[in-house]
């Protein structure tokens, strides 16, 4: 009788004793995470910097870069798993789809068509990129560390707001200086006849995929909005009901 | 008699008070007197629950069983716009149909214009067509004679993303099975004869199951029973399966994918079974939570795996 509610107790204990450890495990890794990332686009930061400082001009900077941007964005599929397993309070598909995006940036487009790793508009997008992946982990760091400047928080709300439409302009003009390169190449692409009966067109697929920033865009955008309406302002914003 | 009102869900505002309601009025019947006085909510749209948060309430349910006082208060969510389960249905086989034949008779504007018209020289196209149209007309005569709806209507939206899915996937695969450099099977004549096996052997299978679960229920009721084998040796299955109708169904297409050896019927027989499988679990599920002795043998979709 008694020992049996002591037992229940202990019980109790130490479900919330293990609750508090897969927390603190979590809370460790995110921390551990979040400074790397912020080390690695500072790294991409400083080394363009100094190349446009060097060189004066931006040919021959995406090769220098390469390797980094490649390594800090693939890393970054971690947060969809982050979100999956429930230690990161954001939607996967958002998550995913954002990620998704960025991998096809890097290795679809500029990883794998040569010839336009020297147009502006990369520039555009890598710089752009940087600078929000910056703020964005600094900004989860120190909210993980419980020390949030305002400043870092300001910047992580307002700054998109300009930086997300360069962004975009600037991977849908790499992608459109891509468009004849692969059409002559006939890169990724299977035709018929073939044993599988499925024909792909590399070429009409980044068009599809450059038609899809239209409807994609403004939801995520919109998205963004609303929560900087409700981080930064406390509104009270009613959702939709389904 | 007793008094009904009626508030909103959202906002709690008064929106209807029906006085001298019948204790035997059904839930229905409250909702036809609501649309009355607010011609925009047809009964279908209407959400009728005890509690804001809460389930909605059947139209089968009577007033005087509902734990309600003298005057029954009711909060009302719409659903939007609905549209008839038999619409949806009808629209979303009637594409595939019509748009596989627009590919196999190489309507123009599809393929290059030489080929207008003309008709593939590989004999197992011809049989595809057939079995591809066969089986939309069977949806068809099933959604006209066979299918016993439990719900009405579905919201409208519906509509455009099930004829999305059905019509782009009927195109998509017959231009490739009708298409003029189309590659026939590796194995030729066995391969497609033992797919067209497997396809009829599934869709009989399939069709056994929908008349089995009509006769478990008489004509215009909503009741659920659990469903046995049969006479019929095609309902057997039901000793191991909840929903065979849907294992029926991924049979039919795993045939004709192996009769048109064609990814992209591949990809649809893939993303089908993805979605049966989900609604066999929920059926399975909801089975055995009415039903406390159900068969526990029976997996949801596929014996023994899923």
């Amino acid at each position: 009788m008694a020992s049996g509610e002591e037992d229940r107790t202990v019980e109790e204990k130490e479900t919330n004793n293990k609750k508090r450890t897969k927390g603190a495990i979590a809370t460790a890794w995110l921390t551990f995470y979040n400074i790397a990332m912020t080390a690695g686009w500072l790294v991409l930061a400083v080394v363009m910097v100094r190349y446009y400082l060097q060189k004066g001009t931006h040919k021959g900077l995406y090769k220098n870069i390469a390797r980094t941007l490649k390594f800090s964005q693939t890393f970054a599929l971690l947060e969809v798993g982050h979100c999956a397993i429930g230690i990161v309070r954001t939607s996967v598909i958002v998550t995913g789809v954002q990620v998704c995006s960025r991998i096809f940036m890097v290795w679809f487009i500029t990883n794998s068509i040569r010839q336009i790793q020297n147009e502006e508009s990369v520039i555009l997008f890598v710089v752009v990129w940087t600078i929000t992946e910056i703020t964005r982990y600094s900004f989860y760091t120190f909210n993980l560390l419980n020390h949030l400047p305002y400043f870092i928080k300001w910047a992580r709300y307002n700054m998109f707001i300009v930086m997300y439409p360069l962004g975009v302009i600037g991977e849908l003009l790499t992608i459109h200086a891509a468009l004849p390169y692969v059409r002559r190449s006939g890169m990724y692409s299977l035709r018929l006849p073939n044993k599988y009966n499925v024909s792909f067109d590399y070429y009409y697929f980044l068009i599809i995929v450059m038609l899809s920033y239209i409807p994609l865009f403004p939801q995520l955008y919109f998205h963004m909005l609303r929560q900087r309406r409700r981080v930064l302002h406390g509104e009270i914003v009613v959702e939709k009901d389904e | 008699m007793g008094h009904v009102e009626i508030l909103d869900a959202k906002t709690k505002d008064k929106l209807c008070f029906l006085d001298k309601v019948e204790p035997n009025a059904t839930i229905g019947e409250i909702k036809s007197m609501f649309h009355k006085s607010h011609p925009q909510w047809y009964p279908a749209r209407q959400s009728i629950r005890l509690d804001p948060k809460g389930k909605s309430l059947k139209d089968e349910d009577v007033l005087q069983y509902l734990p309600v006082g003298t005057t029954a208060t009711f909060y009302f969510r719409d659903l939007g716009a609905q549209i008839s389960w038999v619409t949806v249905f009808l629209t979303e086989y009637a594409g595939p149909l019509l748009i596989y034949l627009m590919f196999y008779f190489r309507v123009p504007f599809i393929y290059a214009s030489k080929y207008d018209f003309t008709t593939s020289k590989h004999w197992v196209v011809h049989l595809a067509c057939m079995c591809h149209s066969f089986h939309y007309v069977k949806r068809l005569l099933e959604t006209l004679f066979v299918h016993r709806f439990s719900h009405g209507t579905m919201p409208l939206r519906n509509i455009f993303k099930n004829c999305t899915y059905y019509w782009g996937f009927a195109a998509w695969m017959a231009y490739y099975i009708n298409h003029p450099l189309y590659t026939p099977p590796i194995y030729g004549e066995q391969q497609i004869r033992l797919a067209l096996i497997v396809f009829l052997f599934c869709q009989i299978g399939n069709f056994s199951i929908h008349i089995a679960l009509r006769n478990l229920r008489p004509p215009g009721s909503k009741t659920r029973k659990i469903p046995y084998p049969t006479k019929n040796p095609f309902t057997w299955i039901f000793l191991l399966v909840s929903c065979p109708n849907y294992t029926y169904e991924l049979g039919s297409w795993l045939g004709f994918t192996l009769m048109t050896q064609c990814l992209p019927v591949a990809a649809f027989t893939l993303v089908g079974f993805i979605q049966m499988t989900v609604w066999a679990k929920g059926k399975h599920r909801s089975y055995l939570k009415e039903f406390r002795d159900y068969p526990t043998l029976r997996s949801p979709i596929l014996p023994f795996i899923l």
